[in-house]
């Protein structure tokens, strides 16, 4: 018998008929009617006027009939409220039969009656079936509870079925835990605010156990949840992750990705010194990896989950770059995904793989594919910096396939690699004549047109081909009078004649309109406004955006803890495609202990002291800025400062002393001074000005904060010499300015000064001159040019310097504190991808966070103070009220600092994190910030 | 969670739809008709259509031109997760952020399940068995969470003849909703054989992607035990392998042992084991114990990378001569015992599209060029170990203005060979009942190991 037939009835009387079926004595025949009545319901039909017909067939023991109109009800129950009511003593009877099955399915059906007034009657059945003897019965009414706070969620409040909820997670039975759960955690999202889950160790632990016995969709509820749970310490947090990684062996693919997230969430809370930490990276890697041998449904999600993976750690597949292979039989969306994992994972070591992998996918035959596998080789230039030229022959070899789409990604990627690799244009020249298909042509014209400052024959090679002007189609004729007329904004004298001559080609012998128009068009241009043509022709082009565009930190931190969800499929937070309040609550991951640490550092060390406990440093001026004072001038020579050497044995456990190697490999950097002007002074029109695009609005650079002068040494330390003095650092060039009061009786000479090695090899760059002989109360100010090619030393605190003074008196030592942001260098801008890039290359155990307080600046405010010091904001991001600012800088000898400040509108203090590869400049950059900000 | 599920035809038709949540807009009147199309008022229903999301689902994805970029939709914040099988689509509804990957392995047990109960899953059997598929989402899907999905544990209270309830003592029913909710979800209490069997199958599938030069650039096993058992009572069961970590404790004890069989152990990369195994105890001890399921399950999913015994070489040579002939020469050389035969072997060489013509010469089975396949198809029935075969082909090709060069696409193989190319060997397989008097000698133990090609090119 099959049931098809019920669906082939199409007569007129057919309701008719259907209610006199429904309405028989017959049991098999009212079963028949009711099959015909839900086939209608699935095809789309109103069967809705047989409501009381069907309901009266509720009163059954057949148990398939019984479903059925359980389904019809849950159907039609909203449009006929009235009737509903009909049904609701057979609900109540049914919550009352000695059958378990019979029970649950009524209080299972029941909560799906989404008619207020059966609600009310639902409640007593309910409450009686969450205690119900028998399990199948309470997992259903487990179930049925998150049912009726979607329906009515005061009604389940008032009527106390949360603590009863609440009991169930204690239940005996695995499956009445994890329904329980799920209720729990489904109620717990749309209450952000009530401690209603109320996870604490002993419950996780009864979490932990039944996990153990429940079904896999059990296992996903309680891993889900345990992922929400923040663990009070390191050790809490492995006990965790050992009794879940045996989840990581499920043939669930969604168990393994649920524990993956718990482990993913709670490593954060582990010290990378620890064994464990090791064992559970190399545990992490082979359920991966398996994942991908799953079905292609799945291998998607996976591998949408890998990617974020591998941004957060990327050191736990680091060896499985051949897995990532993209198969030809793959679906094509997993082949994409599996090209973008690829990229991330590209390094030195297997980047010949890799390579060879791309240009095999370029002639496969998905455009979007292999537009997709010619961007990656571009990539992998950028990234791994040694391949560049293999990469540009690759890209070059893939321009001789001919293959239109191919040769344009290509020559797209090959534009991009220019910003990075200028040498790669000699070799492009070199293969000009080999491009004979009109739109390589147009490309190699674009390009030349393009970056015509720095190729040197640009206008020779832009000559040679309009010496056959007319023989080019028209793409090539276009793009070559832009590129001639770029080449004459950039070249203007050399060029002359020839972008004249070009305008004629395409004016007077051209009957293209096309060519026509946009040769007057240049030409009205450049004879009435060359400003306007400038801004017109040379106008910034946007960066390309790239689908493997690199995740913000923040929000990668947001999706780890979204891992297997649908949040982490879409890269999108859940507020982004989720409606109203449900599941928009901010998730983040745990602070990691190291970093929280660090994070008070700031309040507990003396550093910061409030501004009288050192009053004698201030100098009589009474200046306002005291409390800044302390922070950069640091105590007097008087005596070894205690503060601020305990505050330097915090910063020193925190990175195992990497900094002595650390600062000698860069011992030679040369000074910053000679890359400065690039973005100061250059006109706006260059090719690169995008790089710089933040900073070109801003305005002109004053020059770093310089804070007032403070006494270093005091008369009656030096027999009568007092000197003062502040660090300054102005277009580049740092000096010490200095000022020397002579407070002795006799006259003083012979001046001289000298630098002990110190931590950024400062030294002068200059002998000190004082010309006149300095008599007695008198004061003379020098600048004493300082500069970083000194020998280094790694001094405690970091920035220490100790200076030697000679006069003709005696020699005398002293020492103070400089601020570190006389370091930061002009160029200290990162590009954004770079930027991305680092931050996530830096190992989360280098982030240190700080707060600045009573700082009510905005976000603009903020940012154009610091860029005077040399903090460049490289991206600005608002999130949910917050303002965030990504900003880098870089100091003399090369280390680069990462920084995120989030400003909260309102909240006078605002929160720092630092990243660097020498985490112990974080708490000099942090004061260096404080200090800036707060003038 | 999943607010509705969804079973469309190749048309697009609704074929079931069962709504759990809210949010998900309500078909009711919506849709046209499946089986019938000409119902009245199709005016009407457009209207509905447009209101509703799920025929979002048809209008963008089925009906949609492009081939399906991704598995997840989303359209006007309502997310799509489909999987097709053969004709038929599944898709599964949401408006919240669910667990993806939970839905998907739904989806899929889904498919086991009706395929458990009637088979083949198609539009015909969808419409025969609607009740029971409406029975089935009632109980596995409640509010939109999975429930108990084990086919074992579900026949016992859902099938298609209907259970009566007075039929059933009580304690049959409690039987069912304690196994239902059970910890041993998948076995019933009270199964009785006469004879105790067990069947054990080691399938294996080896992967391979080697480089024209004959370079393996990658290459795993992906490996199933698959179990049929016939067993009385509540068998406690222990499988052993030669798993390399196991082998290597074992060895520290007693050292001739290692030597006897530590030559043979495999490392195995990852695997993955049914819900009857307790993962906590492989997680400690390393060993494998658990209670079957009565019947064919998948024990464990293993995956190996190292020391693979790749059944088959091919050594592949294109040549072009001039630009309308392409003349190839593929050389297939088995390696493993002279003593066993592989069987069901095929090479597929792709021929470009523009192929006029071929002329194929091989020394052992048939080769046929298949236009519509665009590939000469290359079948052996048997072949020993350590043997080698060739085949050559002349393709003619039409002359093309098409510039694009003709793509290559990998040589394939497929065949089915008697042993594990893993190195997989079965050690044992211990049974033990404690209530009933039967003990491991008594059940009869069969173990097969079949390994068969995956997907296995050779680059040309």
């Amino acid at each position: 018998m099959t049931d098809s037939k019920y669906f082939t009835t199409t007569k007129k009387g057919e309701i008719f008929e259907l209610k006199a079926e429904l309405n028989s004595d017959k049991k098999e025949k009212k079963k028949e009617a009711v099959k015909k009545v839900i086939a209608s319901m699935t095809v789309g039909k109103d069967v809705s006027a047989l409501f009381p017909d069907v309901v009266n067939c509720m009163q059954t023991d057949n148990l398939e009939l019984k479903k059925l109109v359980y389904l019809y009800l849950m159907n039609y129950a909203k449009s006929q409220p009235d009737m509903a009511i009909m049904a609701v003593n057979t609900f109540v009877k049914d919550c009352e039969d000695p059958n378990p099955l019979i029970r649950a399915l009524a209080v299972r059906t029941m909560g799906c009656i989404r008619v207020d007034k059966i609600t009310e009657y639902l409640c007593e059945p309910l409450r009686k079936c969450l205690k119900d003897e028998d399990p199948y019965v309470r997992k259903t009414a487990a179930v049925c509870v998150a049912k009726l706070h979607d329906i009515n969620a005061q009604l389940v409040e008032d009527q106390g079925f949360l603590d009863t909820l609440k009991d169930l997670i204690s239940d005996s039975n695995p499956m009445v835990v994890a329904n329980a759960v799920a209720a729990l955690s489904e109620i717990a999202e749309s209450h952000p605010s009530s401690n209603l889950l109320d996870l604490n160790p002993q419950s996780i632990n009864k979490l932990l156990t039944a996990l153990n016995e429940c079904t896999e969709w059990g296992q996903i509820f309680i891993l889900d949840c345990l992922a929400n749970y923040m663990p009070k310490d390191d050790r809490e947090a492995q006990s965790i992750c050992e009794r879940v990684t045996p989840r990581l062996s499920h043939a669930n693919s969604a168990v393994v990705l649920s524990a993956v997230k718990v482990l993913m969430k709670f490593m954060e809370m582990l010290s990378k010194d620890l064994d464990y930490y090791g064992t559970l990276l190399k545990k992490l890697a082979p359920p991966l990896v398996t994942l991908l041998s799953a079905e292609p449904e799945l291998q998607y999600v996976a591998l949408r989950n890998i990617n974020l993976i591998v941004q957060k750690r990327p050191e736990i597949l680091k060896h499985e770059m051949k897995v990532f292979f993209v198969k030809y039989n793959d679906p094509i969306y997993v082949k994409l995904e599996k090209l973008d994992i690829m990229i991330r994972l590209a390094s030195q070591a297997n980047i010949a793989q890799v390579l060879a992998e791309l240009k095999e996918y370029a002639t496969e035959v998905d455009v979007d594919f292999v537009r997709k596998a010619v961007r990656a080789i571009g990539r992998c230039a950028i990234k791994v910096e040694q391949s560049a030229e293999r990469c540009v022959s690759t890209l070059l070899d893939l321009i001789q396939t001919k293959v239109n789409y191919v040769v344009q990604e290509a020559i797209v990627v090959i534009k991009d690699i220019f910003r990075k690799y200028e040498s790669v244009i000699a070799t492009l020249c070199e293969n000009l004549d080999s491009l004979d298909e009109p739109e390589a042509r147009a490309a190699m014209i674009w390009i030349v047109g393009e970056y015509a400052e720095r190729i040197d024959n640009a206008d020779e090679l832009l000559e040679s081909f309009l010496e056959g002007f007319h023989d080019e189609s028209t793409q090539v004729q276009l793009q070559l009078l832009t590129a001639i007329v770029k080449l004459f904004l950039k070249k203007p004298t050399e060029t002359q004649e020839l972008v004249q001559q070009v305008l004629s080609l395409a004016t007077q012998d051209s009957d293209n309109p096309d060519l026509r128009d946009r040769g007057y068009i240049y030409w009205r241009l450049l004879s009435t406004d060359p400003v306007a043509a400038k801004e017109v022709v040379l106008a910034e082009k946007p960066l390309i955006s790239e689908e493997t565009d690199l995740i913000e930190p923040t929000l990668l931190d947001e999706l780890i803890c979204y891992i297997g969800t649908l949040a982490s499929v879409y890269h999108k937070p859940p507020s982004a495609f989720v409606e109203g309040g449900r599941g928009v609550v901010h998730k983040s991951l745990p602070p990691r202990t190291a970093s929280s640490e660090s994070a008070e550092s700031p309040e507990t060390a003396p550093t910061g002291a409030p501004p009288g406990e050192q009053p004698d440093v201030i100098p009589a001026q009474g200046d306002l800025l005291g409390d800044l004072l302390n922070l950069d001038l640091g105590p007097p020579v008087s005596g070894p400062p205690l503060a601020t050497s305990s505050v330097q044995m915090g910063a020193v456990d925190l990175l195992g002393g990497g900094l002595d190697s650390l600062i000698g490999g860069t011992n030679f950097v040369a000074p910053p001074t000679a890359a400065v002007p690039a973005n100061l002074g250059a006109p706006i029109g260059s090719g690169l000005s995008d790089l710089f695009d933040l900073t070109s609005g801003v305005g002109t650079l004053s020059g770093s904060y310089v804070a007032p002068k403070a006494v270093w040494l005091p008369a009656m330390k030096a027999k009568g010499l007092e000197i003062s003095g502040t660090f300054t650092r102005q277009v580049g060039s740092i000096s010490m300015d200095l000022q020397l009061t002579n407070k002795a009786l006799q006259v003083m000479t012979d001046f001289a000064i000298q630098f002990n090695r110190n931590s950024f090899g400062l030294a002068p760059a200059a002998p000190l001159q004082v010309h006149a002989p300095l008599s007695p109360n008198q004061t003379v100010e020098i600048s004493l040019p300082l500069s970083t090619v000194g020998s280094v030393m790694k001094m405690e605190p970091l920035n220490n310097l100790q200076v030697a003074v000679k006069n003709n008196i005696d020699v005398f030592y002293f020492s103070t504190l400089y601020p570190l942001h006389i370091l930061f260098v002009e160029d200290g801008k990162m590009d954004r991808q770079m930027f991305l890039a680092t931050w996530k290359d830096i190992p989360n155990e280098n982030e240190a966070q700080f707060q600045i307080r009573d700082c009510p600046l905005n976000a603009e405010a903020a940012s154009s103070k610091l860029q005077s010091s040399n903090i460049f904001t490289v991206a600005k991001r608002n999130v949910e009220g917050q303002d965030m600012l990504y900003q880098s800088l870089k100091l003399t000898n090369g280390i680069w600092v990462l920084a995120e400040l989030r400003i909260q509108p309102g909240n006078p203090s605002c929160t720092l994190s630092l990243k660097c590869r020498a985490p112990e400049v974080s708490q000099h950059v942090y004061q260096a910030y404080e200090t800036i900000l707060k003038n | 969670m999943i607010g509705g599920l969804f079973i469309y035809n190749h048309k697009g038709e609704v074929l079931i739809s069962r709504v759990y949540r809210d949010d998900i807009g309500s078909r009711q009147a919506a849709d046209s008709a499946v089986f019938s199309s000409s119902g009245p008022f199709p005016g009407e229903w457009l209207e509905a259509n447009r209101r509703n999301a799920v025929d979002a689902f048809r209008v963008n994805v089925i009906h949609a031109r492009q081939q399906v970029r991704s598995p997840v939709t989303n359209i006007a914040r309502t997310s799509f997760f489909h999987v097709k099988r053969s004709n038929i689509w599944l898709a599964a509804v949401t408006k919240q952020n669910v667990n993806a990957a939970m839905v998907f392995e739904f989806l899929y047990k889904m498919c086991d399940v009706m395929a458990a109960y009637f088979g083949k899953i198609s539009e015909e059997n969808i419409k025969n068995n609607f009740v029971l598929i409406y029975e089935l989402l009632d109980e596995i899907l409640d509010f939109g969470y999975p429930q108990n999905s084990e086919t074992g544990a579900l026949k016992t209270f859902i099938t298609q003849q209907g259970i009566k309830s007075q039929h059933q003592t009580k304690e049959e029913q409690s039987q069912i909703t304690s196994q239902v909710t059970g910890q041993i979800g998948w076995r019933r209490e009270g199964i009785k054989y006469r004879r105790n069997e067990l069947f054990l199958d080691v399938l294996e599938s080896v992967n391979l992607l080697m480089s024209p030069q004959g370079q393996v650039l990658s290459a795993h096993v992906s490996g199933r035990v698959v179990m049929k058992s016939y067993l009385s009572g509540m068998p406690e069961c222990k499988f052993g392998m030669n798993d390399k970590i196991v082998i290597e404790k074992q060895g520290k004890g007693t050292a001739d042992e290692t030597s006897k069989s530590g030559k043979q152990s495999i490392a195995i990369d990852d695997c993955t084991f049914h819900q009857c195994v307790r993962l906590s105890k492989f997680d400690s001890e390393r060993s494998i114990s658990f209670i079957p399921p009565d019947g064919e399950f998948e024990l464990m999913r293993y995956r190996t990378t190292k020391d693979i015994i790749l059944p088959f070489r091919v050594i592949p040579l294109v040549r072009e001569v001039g630009r309308t002939k392409l003349e190839v020469k593929v050389v297939i050389k088995s390696n493993f015992k002279p003593s066993l035969l592989a069987q069901k072997i095929e090479v597929r060489i792709p021929t470009p599209l523009n192929t006029s013509g071929v002329q194929v010469i091989c020394m052992k089975g048939k080769a046929k060029y298949k236009a519509s396949e665009n590939a000469i198809v290359w079948k052996i029935k048997r072949m020993a170990g350590m043997k080698e075969s060739q085949i050559s082909a002349e393709i003619e090709l039409l002359p093309t203005n098409d510039k694009k060069k003709w793509a290559r696409p990998p040589i394939s193989m497929n065949f089915e060979v008697p042993f594990a190319p893993s190195g997989l060997k079965v050690r044992y397989l211990k049974v033990f009942e404690p209530k009933l008097n039967y003990s491991d000698h008594d059940v009869i133990k069969w173990v097969r190991y079949i390994g068969r090609s995956g997907i296995y090119e050779t680059r040309c």
